[in-house]
């Protein structure tokens, strides 16, 4: 399969301090990849990064390149062109990401406007089929409606609609469903699901929740204080993670069924960027982390077909893990 | 078993909502009869989506909301006015713990001042006394003496949690409404706090109310369980089977829509419908129009919570209707 993007050694400093420190990633056409880790590992900074939509006192270096194409540092008309029409976004807070005075159709057209070649009636026509496409009901009356007149649920519906105007091949989801409760957040992931299935389009997931990403991804990217620290297809990262830092995660979460145990949370907290430890960013919190942790920060490498894990304990901790399987 | 320790008796709170800004005001029923009983020492949890009432509810407990009807009795008595030397006697004995800890905190005094304000309020021990009670508590919620120095804007989300709870505990209250006390932490601080929450129930026998909308935390701390949806309570059962089995058709779209690793979204109930408008409730059971699998009935007849077997209760006509065939 072609890749449709690859990022290589992506890294962004905010003011000399590095929040995200290499990271390399790459995405097929119609993948879906999830992107897990907790606040400030750097989840949405690595797309924000790669869009060049971070503020211009961010330093970003590295490549990004969008079927063989560098878009990192491209000229303004090049990303105006890669973002929306090949790359759309989407984000956890929709109601700030319309403009509260004017009328769904009117944003809806003003996006089909900038990325397709459409006029007139073809505009509102388009506009109605994304609002059916996305399920809002009675699609060709509400598209006279403002922001207000729809709930969280539904906003989010007509973000992805939007985000869909210009046919994009790659739609990258920040926490979207994380402002939305419980049974409309099935709601969305379901439309996520079946919009990337009819359309072939490519989906990063970007949670905090390691459910959401589970169910919804093919392949997942666990990070860690900028850096990504093991990658594996979903079923397996869940059934036998290998990263201390994964498993701890994996750990931390309560079961809804069987018996209850008590949580094994992992100690300490996330490093400030701007005082990072030498060496592997994990090992103050990290169980088995031993003294070579402290001298260098291990790179991502292989360890099976599609896995990579960067740890220089990945074998002691699988034993440690398959021990306790074991018992 | 032991006496209730906090019973509620049929609640009921509604606020008075305008509908645009010349329109007529109208009701909304916040929490409608809402009954509930919390042994000592044990944990109720409280589950339900936004404007299902559940924080309401934690309010009027803690008697910092009036009920409009309904009564809550404390260690057997009825709340004390507000305002009243009986009811700040009693308020040392319950205390609140709310989601965002930082808005909970004043930024400007460091956090050991804080800790010791409700000390000082309560005028409880000599001032030596407080200061060693200020450093137990810090201990107690696994922090350093240093940590009390700081200022808040100098502690994780995770340190200002424990300082919250510190804080609730220096009282030494019997009864804890914690409301969302771990939704804004991260997975792994999360643990952490739930772990502590649980350790301290253990050292100080508390009883807990747990709020929250996360089945899997509500699971971890509960012995007992309450789902709300719309101001009412429809099924409340054990923490261990509630999920497991889940009898109304509500619950079974909550647990079915809580993601698990490792599991595919196969089989999941997807509810059609926006969450419902608490100002506009429907008729009859407020959940039939989201309902999967609503009769008739359900349209014009709002079902009662009734036991079902077990320490079961549920509020469904359909499900109500299986257990009296079963008993026939």
């Amino acid at each position: 399969m072609p890749q449709l993007v690859s990022i290589a050694g992506l890294s962004v400093a905010f003011g000399g301090v590095p929040v995200l420190r290499g990271v390399d990633l790459a995405l097929e056409k119609g993948e879906a990849l999830g992107l897990v880790g907790e606040s400030g590992s750097g989840k949405s900074v690595t797309w924000l990064g790669a869009l060049g939509l971070l503020p211009r006192h961010a330093q970003v270096s590295g490549s990004v390149r969008l079927e063989g194409r560098e878009i990192l540092g491209a000229s303004a008309a090049e990303l105006d062109r890669v973002r929306g029409g090949r790359i759309a976004m989407i984000f956890q807070d929709p109601a700030s990401a319309l403009n509260p005075v004017l009328t769904i159709r009117k944003q809806l057209c003003e996006a089909l406007a900038l990325h397709r070649d459409l006029q007139g009636n073809g505009v509102k026509a388009e506009a109605r089929r994304l609002l059916d496409l996305v399920g809002i009901p009675d699609a060709g009356r509400r598209l006279e409606a403002y922001p207000h007149e729809f709930s969280g649920g539904q906003i989010q519906r007509i973000m992805i609609a939007m985000a869909l105007a210009g046919n994009p091949d790659l739609l990258i989801a920040d926490e979207p469903t994380t402002a939305l409760d419980a049974t409309i957040q099935a709601q969305i992931l379901e439309l996520l699901s079946t919009v990337r299935r009819e359309l072939g389009m490519a989906m990063v997931l970007i949670s905090h929740d390691l459910g959401v990403v589970a169910e919804n991804c093919d392949r997942v990217a666990v990070m860690y204080a900028g850096r990504i620290v093991e990658q594996a297809p979903s079923n397996q990262l869940f059934a036998d993670p290998v990263h201390p830092y994964a498993q701890g995660l994996i750990g931390a979460l309560p079961p809804l069924d069987g018996p209850r145990r008590r949580l094994t949370a992992i100690p300490g907290t996330v490093p400030d960027p701007a005082h990072m430890p030498d060496g592997c960013a994990f090992a103050p919190r990290c169980t088995l982390a031993a003294e070579p942790c402290g001298l260098a920060a291990p790179s991502l490498a292989p360890i099976a077909d599609d896995r990579s894990v960067a740890c220089i304990r990945a074998e002691a901790s699988r034993r440690a893990l398959l021990g306790v399987a074991a018992e | 078993m032991s006496p209730p320790l906090v019973e509620v008796s049929a609640v009921s709170r509604s606020y008075a909502m305008r509908s645009g800004m010349f329109g007529r005001s109208t009701a909304v029923h916040a929490v409608d009869g809402v009954s509930l009983t919390i042994a000592k020492g044990e944990t109720l949890g409280l589950v339900g989506e936004s404007g299902s009432g559940k924080s309401t509810t934690g309010r009027i407990v803690l008697g910092l909301e009036p009920p409009d009807g309904g009564e809550v009795r404390f260690q057997g008595k009825p709340m004390a006015a507000p305002g009243t030397a009986a009811w700040r006697a009693q308020r040392a004995r319950m205390q609140m713990i709310f989601q965002d800890p930082l808005g909970a905190l004043d930024r400007r005094l460091p956090v050991a001042t804080q800790i010791r304000e409700p000390l000082d309020i309560h005028g409880l021990g000599t001032p030596a006394e407080r200061e060693d009670r200020v450093r137990e508590l810090l201990r107690a919620v696994e922090l350093t003496p240093a940590h009390g120095a700081r200022y808040p804007g100098a502690l994780s989300g995770g340190q200002r949690q424990r300082i919250v709870l510190a804080r609730a505990l220096a009282t030494k209250p019997n009864f804890l409404v914690c409301d969302e006390p771990v939704s804004a932490l991260d997975v792994s601080i999360q643990a952490q706090v739930v772990n502590l929450l649980a350790d301290l129930q253990a050292q100080l026998s508390l009883t807990l109310l747990f709020i929250s909308h996360d089945l899997r935390v509500v699971r971890q701390i509960s012995t007992v369980v309450a789902v709300m949806y719309l101001g009412r309570i429809v099924e409340i059962g054990s923490a261990d089977d509630l999920f497991a089995r889940p009898e109304h058709p509500y619950t079974q779209a909550l647990v079915s829509a809580s993601p698990a690793p490792g599991r595919r979204s196969a089989g999941r109930i997807v509810l059609s419908g926006d969450p419902p408008n608490p100002a506009a409730r429907p008729s009859g059971c407020a959940f039939h129009p989201r309902c999967p699998r609503a009769i008739a009935r359900c349209a014009s007849e709002v079902p009662a919570l009734a036991a079902v077997g077990g320490n079961r209760q549920v509020a469904c006509h359909l499900v109500a209707g299986a257990a009296t065939r079963d008993a026939a």
